[in-house]
């Protein structure tokens, strides 16, 4: 039992300090290639290749004083930015890195918390997030900010529906709900030679849940909340300092956890194709597969960032009607369709 | 606008293109072919800028033989729209008569237009390529001769440009 608890607290402590650690990275990485986009250089000053640059902008953050505006709500205004953090930090439990390891006799999930509920977790400490951003809006008593906020509280709550939506399609394919299970199930092969992964099963859940994903994380082409030439920054417009520091945080940690999420339901988590068969041992093995995950999810990332550079915001009557019109069939009849196929295979 | 400068109504769009992601993946392949060309910005204190001959940087006295060519005509002082140029002529007992005994420019009120460098009569004043201007005080932003005179033979490839293109 206490060796039990011993590993919950080392894991955690590792996956905090991983994530934090990627979010920093993730920063760098997108000031730097949207910089290479524009044919810029980006920042190269701090450390070698500017690679301190996001832990100097932390400090700096950290160093500024905070303002809350005279007729702000203040207990609210100083919790919505913990709020997000949180959310955006407890959804990174249940994602699993890596298989079951044995260290010393114990089995190791590569994962925090192996709930049952897995994926349903996920969906509501993700709808928890809108509380984050719309109370931050609410109570800076600023019009843009109130803006920005009811924004991301319809956006969010829309895209929400085709996003769980488009998971049980992957949910009837694999009939689980834990992560782990559902990795499991991808590493089979069709036909002998394909990785069973989920996006070439369920290719229409795939594109709905990125599309959802990046709603969710409010990145670029649905980042109205923010909006900087229409609403100043949007929900965060009233904020400084250490509280704006985390809303930024939770930005990027979202936008993680979106990532890790894709990999997971959709990319084999993972799943190295044809590597247990390279006759490496056990712990070599899942080294190797945690690493894959990473790769995977670098590349996630990538796509994210690559993507915010090259699509313009959508307005917002465009973002209903995909919302809407578009998404929420298109998963309904996705849904559809997969239990038929279900059907005729048994 | 289409490529034939006809336009494209929503409803002539095919289905695919309707459907955003074949057009969204040909964005994303000219973004990501971006990335990999040259880059326009410097990493500015180890490399700079060097500007071509027709770049006008802050204005110079061209020197010759270690005198100055200016004769202190004063058209440049006169034409100057933001009034930054002093001329205090007197006389030399060269082949050229008069010579200017104070030339001051203002580099806070120089707006680098290069009026002065195209009025001139004897190619005296032509605008450098140096563009790093840096004054802690007004007094230090007084350009006297001391600092405005530069040799001809460094000055070469802005003369040829101004040759060639006047």
């Amino acid at each position: 039992m206490q060796s039990l608890l011993l590993i919950s607290a080392l894991k955690f402590v590792a996956f905090v300090a991983v994530v934090l650690l990627t979010v920093i990275m993730l920063v760098y990485a997108e000031r730097r290639v949207s910089a290479f986009i524009q044919n810029r250089l980006g920042p190269n000053r701090v450390g070698p290749w500017g690679l301190l640059q996001a832990i100097v902008d932390v400090v700096k953050l950290l160093l500024k004083e905070d303002v809350v505006p005279r007729n702000a709500y203040k207990p609210v205004h100083d919790l919505a930015p913990i709020i997000s953090i949180a959310v955006a930090l407890s959804t990174f439990a249940i994602i699993p890195f890596g298989n079951t390891i044995n260290v010393y006799g114990h089995e190791v999930k590569l994962m925090i918390a192996d709930v049952n509920v897995g994926i349903l977790y996920l969906l509501s400490i993700t709808s928890l997030g809108v509380y984050g951003v719309t109370l931050a809006g609410w109570s800076s008593n600023n019009k843009y900010s109130l803006l920005g906020g009811l924004r991301s509280s319809a956006q969010m709550i829309s895209y929400e529906l085709s996003m769980g939506l488009s998971i049980i399609g992957v949910l009837m394919v694999s009939g689980t709900l834990r992560l782990d299970q559902i990795v499991l199930q991808q590493t089979k092969y069709l036909w002998g030679w394909m990785p069973a992964w989920n996006f070439l099963l369920q290719p229409v859940a795939f594109i709905t849940f990125v599309v959802a994903a990046f709603a969710e994380t409010n990145r670029l082409p649905f980042d109205l909340p923010e909006a900087e030439p229409e609403l100043v920054g949007g929900y965060h417009t009233e904020y400084s300092g250490l509280k704006f520091g985390l809303f930024f945080l939770a930005e990027y940690a979202n936008m993680i956890t979106a990532g890790a999420v894709i990999t997971t339901l959709f990319l084999g988590g993972w799943h190295l194709p044809f590597a247990e068969n390279l006759g490496l041992s056990p712990l070599m093995l899942s080294l190797l597969q945690v690493l894959t995950f990473c790769v995977k999810m670098f590349f996630v990332m990538m796509f994210f960032i690559v993507v915010r550079w090259t699509i313009p915001r959508f307005r917002y009557d465009q973002l209903m009607n995909i919302g809407w019109k578009l998404m929420l069939p298109l998963t309904l009849v996705n849904v559809l369709v997969t239990g038929l196929v279900l059907l005729l295979i048994q | 606008m289409g490529h034939n400068g006809k336009m494209i109504r929503k409803k002539d769009l095919t289905f695919l293109q309707k459907s955003y992601i074949p057009e969204i993946l040909k964005g994303m392949r000219q973004t990501i072919a971006e990335m990999f060309k040259p880059k326009f910005t410097f990493r500015y204190p180890e490399e700079r800028f060097r500007p071509n001959p027709s770049f006008r940087g802050r204005p110079v006295l061209v020197q010759e033989n270690e005198v100055e060519r200016c004769v202190a005509c004063g058209l440049c002082s006169r034409v100057c729209p933001a009034l930054a140029i002093e001329v205090q002529a007197s006389e030399t007992e060269l082949e050229k008569e008069r010579y200017p005994i104070k030339f001051e420019i203002n580099m806070v009120r120089c707006i680098f237009c290069g009026f002065c460098e195209e009025v001139c009569p004897e190619e005296a004043i032509v605008m450098s390529n140096e563009y790093e201007l840096v004054f802690s005080s007004q007094e230090e932003a007084l350009f006297g001769k001391d600092r405005l005179l530069k040799s001809a033979e460094e000055l070469k490839p802005r003369l040829e440009f101004l040759r060639l293109n006047r």
